[in-house]
């Protein structure tokens, strides 16, 4: 009995510490869930950020789109724009407002192979499709002319989890190898024709690291970060360009459409390099709902606001891309398309 | 108590059973035999994950039973007192505690290279991950299961009994063989089970070691996938509804075979214990 009722009195007292808990941050702090891609720069923007706290959850950008369909966060962040389907899904127009780029690179494991490979779309794809199977095939030897390509088999590392990386990296083969596109397609998650799959960055760095032979697809900072080698991806105009944190922000230099709902993979840009994307904040165009305060909505507008502007400068310490020009410009006037009642929040 | 648990399980069944309607709609009992898995084209069939999870646990098992009989007998009946057996008990026990996640970091690190090598002598593609080196991780994290019940149980057979077929001229193999182990038998069926239930539902350690491709494997060598990892995988992000609905599915599925495998264990128990 002594028992029971303690323990009913732990539960009421547990709910009550979770409602004010939930209500103290309802007050005075903004909720932002989604893309883990994204997460390092944003905790360090929002720490040096003083207007207001922001508490951002890494969950990934499926849940972050779930959460803000659900209404249970002020901001989603996505590293590919919302389908059809996610869309349907929303009860009112959400708007996607660029944050930074990311580039994913191809990353090799070739025993005595030092120098950078130059590899095109149609070879990635090609390897990755299981048609080119050995790093001393043809193709691959045109594109590396003095690069001495030993008599070994590729093996093909992918992606085991749904994730962004994996969406932009298919988007780009779907744009350059038709065959891919037709067979495989793009999404976080697809049917992949041939390989391993090691989960998240860490097991498919950790694969092609371990089996010669191997090549793999990371973000461009993981890559830096564990001093991995990584190709030259031929782009659109044919140039062979190196990832750099410059060659991705050029990648985005190009017109953007207003909504900024736009896939920057296979750039325009002669010098961009051309497995890039955006990561983008999802926000409803109408803040007025679920009874919000315009002061809540007026917050969350100024912090998207610093995000594209001052919260660039912390970009590329960390490896991210900052925004181009152009993305800018088209951040800025979708920022101010945001409505609380109908009229404009800036 | 019991009835909130008995509650719970109903509550999981039928969840799962709702979520899952769009898939069984769309799909149909066509959903367990399917062999591509393609969220692109909204293609799911289960085939090869289950394949996957029944091959990964069953080799699983087979190694494991050895050393888990072996530890039982030895710490139950040649060694049952002592510090040396009270150490080599507890530390039986602690694999049992370990994380999966560790358990997947030293199997990427320490094992596969092992495994690539071995694959390398026996002339089949070293891939070095795949069904086969998930299952050996698999096995030593079952061990614990089987063995630590069989010890317990082995302890527990009446001293009279032993007692009665030493005085008989019997020795100690053969005590071992005609009286403890038809004594325990069920008990250390028991602990099978109880071990397989943990292979058939293991995730982490699995996903990050079997190669995860969602073709039907060509041989214990050969990558493949699991239900639990596939929905390890792939749940995050899955984002469309039929994509999301399939992934329930291989819940349900793997939640049924589960109970199945359970049942037909029961049943081979009670016919043991009335023999």
């Amino acid at each position: 009995m002594n028992f029971s009722k303690s323990l009913k009195l732990a539960v009421v007292a547990f709910a009550a510490s979770c409602l004010s808990l939930a209500a103290s941050a309802q007050d005075n702090t903004l909720l932002g869930a989604g893309s883990t891609f994204v997460y390092p720069l944003f905790s360090k923007m929002f720490s040096q950020y003083t207007a207001s706290k922001v508490n951002y959850q890494s969950i990934g950008s499926g849940g972050g789109i779930l959460q803000l369909t659900n209404k249970t966060v002020d901001f989603g962040d996505s590293d590919a724009p919302l389908n059809d389907d996610q869309t349907k899904k929303m009860s009112a127009a959400v708007l996607h407002i660029p944050m930074t780029s990311g580039a994913v690179v191809v990353t090799y494991n070739i025993p005595g192979v030092t120098a950078a490979l130059n590899l095109s779309g149609k070879i990635v794809g090609d390897i990755y499709l299981g048609k080119i199977t050995n790093w001393n095939s043809a193709e691959i030897k045109a594109t590396n002319k003095g690069v001495n390509l030993p008599d070994l088999p590729i093996a093909v590392v992918h992606r085991s989890d749904g994730s962004g990386t994996s969406f932009i990296f298919t988007d780009f083969l779907t744009k350059v190898n038709p065959e891919w596109a037709t067979k495989v397609g793009k999404a976080s998650a697809v049917n992949w024709p041939a390989g391993l799959g090691g989960k998240g960055s860490e097991g498919v760095a950790g694969l092609v690291k371990q089996t010669p032979g191997a090549i793999g697809y990371v973000e461009l900072a993981y890559a830096f970060e564990n001093k991995m080698p990584y190709a030259n991806i031929q782009n659109k105009s044919g140039k062979f360009i190196k990832p750099t944190i410059e060659a991705t922000t050029l990648a985005s230099n190009v017109t953007i459409p207003a909504d900024s709902k736009v896939s920057i993979t296979n750039t325009d840009n002669a010098a961009g390099y051309p497995i890039a994307s955006f990561t983008w904040a999802l926000i409803y165009k109408e803040q007025n709902y679920n009874g919000r305060s315009k002061a809540r909505a007026t917050e969350l507008v100024k912090l998207l606001w610093w995000n594209i502007h001052q919260g660039q400068a912390f970009c590329a310490a960390l490896n991210y891309a900052p925004l181009s020009k152009s993305a800018v410009k088209v951040a800025e006037s979708i920022l101010k398309s945001a409505t609380f009642d109908g009229k404009s929040i800036l | 108590m019991s009835i909130i648990l008995v509650l719970i399980i109903l509550g999981v069944l039928t969840t799962l059973i709702i979520e899952s309607m769009p898939s069984i709609k769309a799909l149909g009992i066509g959903y367990l035999w399917g062999k591509v898995w393609d969220p692109v084209q909204n293609i799911y069939g289960a085939y090869p994950f289950l394949i996957g999870t029944l091959l990964t646990s069953f080799i699983a098992l087979i190694i494991s039973i050895p050393f888990s009989y072996a530890i039982a007998i030895y710490l139950g009946e040649y060694n049952p007192k002592g510090w040396l057996s009270d150490l080599l008990k507890n530390t039986v026990e602690l694999i049992a505690a370990v994380p999966s996640i560790i358990y997947g970091f030293w199997g990427l690190f320490v094992l596969v290279p092992l495994v690539r090598e071995f694959e390398g002598k026996i002339h089949v593609l070293p891939y070095g991950i795949g069904i086969f080196t998930a299952s050996i991780i698999l096995a030593v994290m079952i061990i614990p299961y089987g063995a630590s019940l069989g010890i317990t149980l082995i302890r527990m057979v009446p001293s009279p009994l032993k007692e009665g077929a030493y005085a008989l001229g019997a020795t100690r193999f053969e005590v071992i063989r005609n009286v403890i182990m038809p004594y325990t038998r069920s008990g250390l069926f028991a602990g099978i089970l109880l071990s397989l239930g943990r292979a058939l539902g293991e995730t982490m350690a699995v996903t990050m070691l079997i190669g995860n491709t969602s073709a039907v494997p060509t041989s214990i060598f050969a990558p493949g996938n699991t239900m639990a990892s596939v929905i390890a995988n792939e749940f995050t992000e899955a984002d469309h509804t039929e994509y999301l609905s399939a992934l329930i599915e291989l819940g349900l599925v793997l939640f049924l075979v589960t109970v199945v495998i359970n049942l037909i264990g029961r049943r081979i128990i009670t016919r043991f214990t009335n023999n």
